[in-house]
């Protein structure tokens, strides 16, 4: 519509803009400082003015700089990697990955994508910069202080890995367990008109407002006790629940549920029903109808609700740091430890390195399904 | 579809539902009533000290638990205690004696009122904030040209899928001791400023991070509302003589309505069990929730026993408010239902 009408007078459009553009700065700038900070070695991170923080002097002075050189190449490096991860990645994905498996062709070629990427990035390319500033002069002397010492430590000695392994184990869980009860349940639920269903709906929304710390002080006396609860049943296989990972994945899903049902629910309702029905006139079951006809076109609806189960599972802090011990930690209670004993600024960026790094899969996350992540947030408020 | 197929259908989900959060609650409901001890047992010690000529001995009554001999476990103990472990939480002598002596202010430093303060500020004060910028920002994303909606998209979308902890963490670090905003505020006003030694101050960051966590949340589903904004309607409010505010007042957020609803309903829902936030802060020394007071209850002290029966208490009566929150929005939705909107 670009009637004269509704045309903006020049002010409301730089007001509007200049808005916009302070939103953005608010909501990157607190994400984009701690990630600057994660590279800089103690004394420049906590550093009074900014421009020491960007620059940091004292990393420069400790031998950890980047040249005018590097800095140049690795960006080109980077743009390069970036272009190809969203042009050709796809197409050898495509061409080598068996049909009907292309999920696990995408897993395996990002995981490769990945490692190469690490290896050449932190591995090659250091080498490399290293021969050609030696002989590129001015341009070749260091001037922005650059150190990844923090993330060595965080990932080396403290042995983040093991969290992020249980991290991935428990988000794996969540996700698979609750999208295959919940596909079921939403399908039901919106093929479904009964007043059952509305009613167990309502229930639901009741249950999503539940405070999940109530929750979990009914699980905990039952949990710790398990194994002589389930004595009589199982005999002395009976498990202790407490620090089971498996046992949180049944936790987190069952929270999840409501929400996953919802949202699957006003997705299927997209889908019309004359499609099911066709395939019943065909001499379908409403099982082999679900499989055959439905399973087909419901894809878009079940990656976006995974995505806000691996959200779920990913971020959650309250049930995962009382329900599993130190042995199986997973990432975001580990970080609540790092900070406990935080006692020298090396410990305090060293847990800056730790939040990035938590932070960097959502960030992939965002760029990749940032269009699932808005028809899924829209889905059930618009429609449902 | 009749009944015995969408029983199979939901069957899996309902069981889980029931089995773990359903379960869950009665067992809280029990507990919050019960109060589970440790068997202790007075025993007479001996202790000798050698000492010129004899050993100097003592006996004295020693206070232990129960080792129960097969498991190697402390022998426990479970009563009915009725309502003793909600008058722990609450404690309404103290609320009565801070009445009593005209000292309003009293009652805010036991640590349930202070939650219950908190948590309820922290929900009504963000909410019409939430709404407000989340419109703001869409409102301005609708007016900006095609090519830069897909970035600054991308961009709103960072603070809403940041993991809670780490994004209150990452506010705190650019306020903690020397941060560089605390510096910039400090030249500013030109006195020292420590933003985590009082609470009001920690109180606004949280205000402040929870608006930049949810408004994204709340922009996303206005700015779908508004591509269905019925041009017709506006463009004879523009006839009509309409102004520009007019137009939004009118028009656009009688339109968005349903939405405005939705996302008062959610915010009200996610507020209300606020969390992350006291983790992030670190101000349970300042400032806690409802919630945080239940795991409070729930995380070992020192000596390894958790306060079970306390935290279930708390957890109740945290239940009863929400159910309070909510019964409004939720007697609409039945209305509805009633009315035949389905």
């Amino acid at each position: 519509m670009s009637s004269k009408a509704t045309a903006q007078p020049l002010s409301l459009k730089i007001a509007s803009g200049a808005f916009l553009a302070f939103w953005c700065l608010l909501a990157a700038f607190p994400i984009v400082w701690i990630a600057i900070m994660s590279f800089k070695s103690p004394r420049d991170a906590f550093a009074a003015s900014a421009w020491d923080v960007i620059v940091g002097p004292a990393t420069r002075a400790a031998g950890n700089g980047l040249s005018v050189l590097d800095i140049v190449l690795g960006l080109a490096f980077l743009f390069f990697a970036l272009r190809w991860a969203f042009s050709g990645l796809p197409k050898l994905v495509e061409q080598y990955s068996p049909p009907g498996f292309i999920v696990l062709g995408w897993l395996v070629g990002a995981a490769a994508y990945a490692l190469v990427f690490l290896l050449v990035f932190f591995g090659v390319l250091p080498l490399v910069f290293g021969a050609l500033n030696s002989i590129a002069g001015p341009l070749g002397t260091p001037v922005l202080g650059l150190t990844t010492e923090h993330y060595v430590a965080v990932w080396g000695e403290n042995q983040f890995y093991r969290n992020f392994l249980n991290s991935m184990l428990v988000t794996a869980g969540v996700v698979t367990i609750s999208l295959t009860v919940g596909t079921l349940a939403g399908y039901g639920l919106a093929r479904s008109g009964s007043n059952l269903a509305f009613w167990l709906l309502i229930l639901a929304l009741i249950f999503r407002a539940l405070p999940h710390s109530v929750l979990v002080a009914g699980y905990l006396p039952w949990f710790i006790n398990s194994a002589e609860i389930l004595r009589p049943i199982f005999g002395n296989l009976s498990p202790t629940l407490y620090g089971q990972p498996w046992a949180v994945i049944a936790v987190l899903v069952s929270i999840n549920q409501p929400f996953t049902i919802w949202m699957l629910r006003s997705f299927f309702q997209n889908i019309p029903a004359e499609l099911d029905e066709a395939a019943r006139v065909d001499g379908c079951s409403h099982f082999q109808a679900f499989r055959r006809v439905i399973m087909p076109v419901m894809w878009p609806g079940v990656i976006t609700t995974g995505l806000f189960s691996f959200l779920l599972g990913y971020n959650d802090f309250l049930v995962t740091s009382l329900l599993l011990d130190a042995q199986n930690q997973t990432m975001v209670p580990a970080i609540a430890g790092y900070f406990n004993r935080e006692t020298t600024t090396t410990d305090q960026v060293e847990a800056v390195a730790a939040a990035v790094s938590i932070t960097a899969p959502l960030f992939l996350l965002v760029m990749v399904f940032q269009r699932q992540i808005v028809s899924g947030l829209t889905a059930g408020a618009v429609k449902g | 579809m009749k009944f015995k197929t969408f029983a199979a259908f939901v069957g899996p989900s309902v069981f889980m539902m029931l089995l773990f959060i359903a379960a869950p609650l009665i067992s809280v409901f029990l507990q919050s009533f019960q109060i589970t001890q440790p068997v202790m047992q007075q025993i007479e010690v001996e202790t000798c000290t050698p000492g010129f000529l004899t050993q100097t001995c003592t006996t004295e009554l020693k206070t232990v638990p129960i080792i129960d001999d097969v498991t190697g476990k402390t022998q426990t103990t479970t009563e009915w205690v009725g309502l003793q472990s909600y008058r722990n939480v609450l404690q309404m002598d103290k609320v009565w004696e801070a009445i009593g002596a005209g000292s309003w202010g009293d009652i805010l430093q036991i640590d349930f009122w202070k939650a219950l303060r908190f948590t309820l500020s922290f929900t009504l004060l963000t909410l019409p904030l939430v709404i407000g910028v989340g419109l703001m920002i869409a409102l301005a994303v609708n007016n900006a040209s095609k090519s830069v909606r897909g970035p600054v998209i991308f961009v709103s979308l960072l603070p809403f899928i940041i993991t809670p902890v780490i994004g209150s963490l990452s506010i705190y670090w650019l306020f903690v001791g020397d941060g560089i905003l605390t510096v910039m505020l400090e030249r500013w006003t030109g006195q020292d400023i420590a933003m985590f030694a009082q609470s009001w101050t920690i109180e606004l960051l949280m205000y402040f991070y929870r608006v930049w966590h949810v408004a994204p949340f709340a922009f996303v589903i206005f700015y779908a509302g508004l591509q269905t904004v019925n041009m017709d309607t506006l463009e004879s409010a523009i006839i009509d003589g309409a102004s520009r505010f007019e137009r939004l007042r009118y028009v656009i957020v009688p339109h968005l309505m349903p939405l405005i609803i939705f996302i008062a309903l959610i915010h009200l829902m996610d507020c209300y069990r606020v969390f992350e936030e006291i983790v992030g802060f670190r101000s349970q020394a300042h400032v806690i929730s409802l919630q945080w007071l239940t795991y409070d209850f729930l995380v070992p002290d020192d000596a390894g026993n958790r306060a079970v029966s306390r935290a279930s208490a708390s957890a109740m009566l945290t239940m009863i408010g929400i159910v309070l929150l909510l019964i409004l929005p939720l007697r609409r939705t039945w209305r509805d239902h009633k009315g035949g909107a389905h």
